[in-house]
């Protein structure tokens, strides 16, 4: 954490035990992950541009998961909460709506159904890649194999 | 000619049956010659023509862009992450 940092937003999403009052068991997240790698990086570096943050970091999860288990993780911190509050806000909206990210409900019985989606928004402007040097989780991570990739 | 390979997610791999496959397309061609030999090849995609949004080597993409050889199209359906 950075000393000139004064405060860090993080949101953490898990997996609902219903889903439009219907019982959910789990379920399974398909990644393009080639895509989303690069989407994440370009996120990021787009963050840092328009608020003056300190650090961001954004986690998906890939594969299978249960009630209860986290899958998607964004972490900024700022010098003062406003920019945190409001650059969290704008990555989790982003991962939501333009990453290749899709999802399988788990119901009761063991039968699964993907769920309804919106067609991915595509982006208003690339930016270049971060080179910065990455010592935690960051990127798409697979929950089995626990391969962890560097965005 | 040119190949190119189209590669599919979630229902879109399901209605296809395959996770991705090689074309060949004549050297003219755009991202629409591309998805027109994937739903003639897949009828099953038809149902999801409307929703579906396209990527070309991991960047979206119009329709009437050209292609070229090797590259990586993409055919995403409607998308949920978080």
């Amino acid at each position: 954490m950075d000393d000139d940092a004064g405060g860090t937003v993080l949101f953490v999403g898990t997996i609902r035990n219903q889903t439009n009052g219907k019982e959910v068991k789990g379920l399974e997240y398909e990644v393009y992950r080639r895509m989303a790698e690069r989407q994440i990086a370009k996120l990021e570096e787009e963050i840092r541009m328009r608020w003056p943050i300190k650090s961001i970091r954004l986690v998906h999860r890939e594969g299978k998961l249960k009630v209860g288990e986290v899958s998607v993780v964004v972490a900024v911190s700022a010098a003062h909460r406003g920019e945190a509050f409001d650059a969290a806000r704008y990555a989790i909206d982003r991962i939501k709506e333009s990453f290749p990210i899709w999802k399988r409900e788990k119901f009761r019985g063991g039968r699964y159904a993907w769920a309804k989606g919106t067609p991915i928004q595509s982006r208003s402007a690339s930016a270049p890649t971060t080179s910065e040097p990455q010592t935690s989780p960051r990127g798409i991570v697979r929950r089995r194999t626990r391969s962890l990739v560097e965005a | 000619m040119i190949r190119i390979k189209i590669i599919y997610f979630a229902q879109a791999r399901e209605a296809a049956g395959t996770k991705g496959e090689e074309f060949k397309l004549d050297g003219q061609s755009s991202v629409r010659t591309a998805l027109s030999k994937a739903f003639e090849a897949h009828p099953k995609l038809r149902p999801l023509e409307k929703a579906i949004k396209v990527a070309v080597n991991e960047e979206i993409t119009q329709e009437d862009a050209p292609l070229k050889e090797g590259d990586r199209v993409a055919l995403l359906p409607p998308v949920v992450g978080g």
